[in-house]
């Protein structure tokens, strides 16, 4: 946060025994440390770019009405409220930029985009690029697979295909797991979501790994949910963050602030339950059903920005 | 642009513990060059027929290949690749699908790409070759009838001698076309050059070193397909003939 509440009292006292309060606004303004990075630009230019998503559900979407929902979007607008309160801007320009797993972090580096919440792993390379606000959703890959299938744990799969998005952390904890077990795994990339799903459901795979919350999502948009279910302890976890420059301190103290706030509030949880326990406006209506584990709950109880 | 290069991330070893990074960026590029060269030869070999088709007095043969080169041409190549993928398994006989799908998938990927990439290619040659043979003067074709030539041999000898070296600079556009075209493998899963760069730079979060490096390998292939061509257009010229010099 830029106004620093020490700041507001030591200034907002000797204020309001001089004057009014319209003139020590416009003091305070005046005296509050200089602005850098994404809040300067912002500030500058009247405008923040925020980063969408087509169809990263239920994080960041475009939904059935053609408008973009999502449990991440939705905290990043929380984020553009806080900007706009902090910054006193009358009038603030949101300009949305739809973004894929390809193009999201040179997006952020390059800074044509301002702020990227939908469903981004923090890891150690992309802090390389970008920096991550405090996390919001915690994940784990697991397997996806038809009941009838027989397959329950990893080691089911060996010599078999299995499908997982290309270049995502899945796909990179796949390739260990196999390296390491030469379990003869043959992966078959898919480019998104959507064709990962695809792939298992036309068969050429018997199993597709994913993050699990885009498993259940996949699960509860399939044509015949029955059929499918979730299987495999995670091998590791993950956390989504919001991704922001590189370094900025002050916009990430910002949007940690946002998030932290909204879980003491008990938004987050009312929001949480808003996109994953009830129905969301996707193809008719369908419910995630994911009920928040434990790593969530701990979470709730220790805000914080590490990678897992 | 807060941004952190670093050049030296190709010789780094990948977070999949599967080598270099660099070795990554390899094998994408020896599926390109496979792939590629494959594709033009079939393609090569399948535009000159159809290309010759489409100018035969013969009508039969004429509708087909129109129709051939009419589908294959005026579509994308993503929407054709996806069919091959996707939806032809599901039209075949169950059983002739499943066992494509059962196929080992990297095979199967390469041979529906190399399918998919040589239909629209030669597709796109053929015109080049019609092209080439309407722009013979219609008197040689009759100097050649009225020498006694039948059709096959007023074309082998006299028509197709001719159209074939005017060809060869549209062709060489083309033969650069599949090196790029071949990219559109990645889509379902091969990962050729394009598809390696992705991955290396989504791995190793170096995006922009990751592309410059694969714009650097695909412009040193097309220069050395503009080489190759440059050279085989100047050996089989015919000097004072299509003002080859």
């Amino acid at each position: 946060m830029t106004f620093k509440p020490t700041i507001h009292a030591a200034l907002i006292r000797p204020c309001l025994a001089l004057a009014g309060l319209a003139l020590c606004a416009s003091v305070a303004a005046q005296t509050v440390q200089p602005l850098d990075g994404t809040l300067k630009k912002i500030k500058d230019t009247g405008t923040i770019t925020v980063a969408t998503r087509g169809a990263s559900i239920p994080f960041n979407y475009l939904d059935d009405n053609n408008k973009q929902a999502g449990f991440a979007w939705e905290i990043s607008q929380r984020v553009v409220e806080q900007v706009k309160k902090d910054l006193k801007l009358a009038k603030l320009e949101v300009k949305t930029l739809e973004v894929t797993p390809q193009t999201r972090i040179p997006l952020v580096a390059n800074q044509t985009v301002d702020l990227e919440c939908s469903s981004t792993t923090n890891n150690a390379e992309r802090q390389n690029q970008v920096s991550f606000s405090t996390t919001f959703f915690v994940v784990g890959a697991r397997l996806l697979v038809r009941k009838s299938s027989g397959i329950k744990h990893w080691s089911d799969l060996v010599g078999k295909n299995v499908v997982v998005s290309a270049g995502t952390t899945a796909e990179r904890m796949l390739r260990q797991l196999n390296e390491k077990n030469k379990w003869g795994i043959n992966i078959i990339l898919a480019k998104d979501i959507n064709e990962n799903f695809l792939t298992v459901e036309t068969g050429r795979a018997v199993a597709a790994t994913q993050d699990d919350i885009i498993l259940f999502s996949n699960i509860a948009r399939a044509r015949n949910p029955a059929d499918w279910e979730v299987v495999g302890v995670p091998q590791q976890k993950e956390a989504y963050g919001c991704m922001l420059r590189k370094g900025d301190v002050t916009f990430k103290k910002l949007v940690d602030g946002v998030i932290t706030g909204m879980m003491r509030s008990g938004e987050f949880a009312s929001l949480y339950e808003k996109y994953f326990l009830k129905p969301i406006a996707v193809k008719g209506n369908v419910t995630v059903n994911f009920p928040m584990s434990p790593d969530m709950q701990e979470l709730m109880r220790h805000p914080n920005d590490q990678p897992l | 642009m807060h941004y952190s290069w670093d050049w030296l991330i190709f010789f780094k070893p990948s977070v999949t513990g599967e080598g270099v990074y660099g070795l990554m960026l390899l094998r994408g590029l020896l599926w390109t060059v496979v792939l590629s060269l494959l594709a033009w030869t079939l393609a090569l070999g399948l535009g000159l027929i159809a290309g010759v088709a489409r100018t035969l007095p013969n009508r039969a043969a004429r509708y087909l290949s129109t129709a051939y080169i009419h589908c294959f041409r005026n579509t994308p190549l993503l929407v054709q690749l996806f069919l091959w993928y996707f939806v032809v398994p599901e039209l075949l006989p169950v059983d002739w699908g499943n066992a494509l799908k059962q196929m080992n998938p990297t095979t199967n990927q390469f041979l529906t790409v190399l399918v998919a990439l040589t239909l629209y290619t030669a597709a796109k040659a053929a015109e080049q070759v019609r092209a080439g043979i309407e722009s013979v003067p219609r008197s040689q074709k009759q100097a050649a009838m009225a020498l006694g030539l039948g059709t096959v041999a007023a074309y082998r000898h006299v028509i197709l001698p001719q159209a074939l070296r005017i060809v060869i600079p549209p062709l060489t556009s083309d033969f650069l076309n599949v090196f790029k075209n071949s990219a559109v493998a990645l889509t379902i899963g091969l990962m050729e050059l394009t598809g390696q760069t992705r991955q290396l730079s989504e791995f190793s979060a170096h995006p922009f070193e990751a592309f410059i490096a694969a714009t650097v390998i695909y412009m040193a292939i097309t220069y050395g397909v503009i080489v190759l061509m440059r050279r085989i257009e100047f050996r089989v010229r015919v000097p004072g003939l299509l003002g080859a010099a």
